[in-house]
């Protein structure tokens, strides 16, 4: 018999949901892509909004979205967080950034880490561009970007956050 | 555009949940532990199972715990022929109410049977408790058919 001694405060109630994942057409297309260093988007054939990484339909029009748009590595900082606390099973310790970014070209944000940066001075507007792994290291994986990390361009104004052309600030 | 491979794979996500039993709930838990098991009596006298923390008609907080027994009968059930990895037992079995003796609601919890045809409201069951015990429901593995009939 167990020990009679102690009385029970607390349980263990995990949940484990386990999936079997397929990627679509588009979010396939994507990843194969970025297996060779591309990050490549569609745009809506009504809105022209760009999206990355791409589900197949735009969200706004309800129609599909084929043609596909190379987009560079760099990007725009839409909105940050600083993570201070541990995350279980995560290895990366904090704190570090998770930012919104936008590419340039892109209208649709997607979340990544923020390196190589001091935290207290991430902003909103700031320029990044990403910093991959080593090309024999490159999957069907958003991880074959390690993290974005600033570069010295000026801040985008807020109200053009998302609608840089693919060629960024000089653009 | 050119085709695109077929990528699929496999994961699993996990939230690691705790939870705080509060005092009677984890009386209840701590008399699984030791292999009995507890109700609380409520204002009007019945006896329930497993233990509330509030009185249901007058919601004035409840204390007074009954042991009950680990025999009781089946109120009403539900046959699982075809378990799921997430059930308790791996063949086929019942869910079923079990008002223990002693209380006056019925537990689900549920019940291990050779055939769908071996249970009826009504029928006598008893608890099974697991192999070693650690505070959880499933401190009670399952209940089995008790001789004795209704």
């Amino acid at each position: 018999m167990a020990d009679t001694a102690d009385t029970i405060t607390g349980i263990e109630c995990p949940v484990y949901l386990q999936y079997h994942f397929t990627a679509g057409r588009a979010p396939a297309r994507f990843l194969t892509r970025i297996k060779e260093g591309v990050l490549s988007g569609q745009r809506c054939p009504r809105c022209s909004n760009v999206y990355i990484p791409p589900r197949g339909s735009c969200p706004a029009c309800g129609v599909p979205t084929e043609e596909e748009v190379e987009l560079p590595d760099k990007g725009t900082v839409q909105s940050f967080t600083v993570v201070a606390i541990p995350i279980p099973n995560n290895p990366i310790k904090p704190p570090f950034v998770v930012a919104n970014l936008v590419l340039d070209g892109a209208n649709i944000s997607f979340i990544h880490l923020l390196s190589e940066c001091e935290n207290s001075e991430v902003r909103i507007g700031q320029r990044v561009q990403a910093v991959w792994k080593p090309r024999e290291e490159w999957g069907y994986a958003m991880d074959n970007i390690r993290y974005f990390r600033p570069i010295d361009e000026p801040d985008v104004p807020v109200a053009q956050i998302g609608k840089l052309p693919v060629t960024g600030r000089e653009g | 555009m050119s085709a695109a491979d077929i990528l699929s794979q496999d994961f699993e996500l996990g939230f690691t949940y705790t939870r705080s039993t509060g005092p009677i709930v984890g009386r209840f838990l701590t008399g699984l532990r030791d292999r009995q098991i507890f109700g609380i009596r409520a204002s009007d006298g019945r006896v329930i199972v497993p233990p509330m923390e509030y009185d249901p008609d007058t919601a004035e907080a409840l204390s007074e715990f009954v042991q009950v027994a680990e025999q009781g009968a089946i109120v009403s059930w539900c046959w699982v022929a075809q378990p799921r990895a997430a059930h308790p037992l791996d063949e086929p079995f019942a869910w079923a109410m079990i008002r223990l003796d002693g209380a006056d609601v019925p537990m689900i919890h549920c019940v291990a049977a050779p055939a769908e045809a071996s249970l009826a409201t009504g029928a006598r069951v008893q608890a099974v408790w697991a192999p070693e015990t650690r505070g959880f429901i499933s401190d009670i593995s399952h209940f089995e058919l008790a001789g004795g009939g209704n």
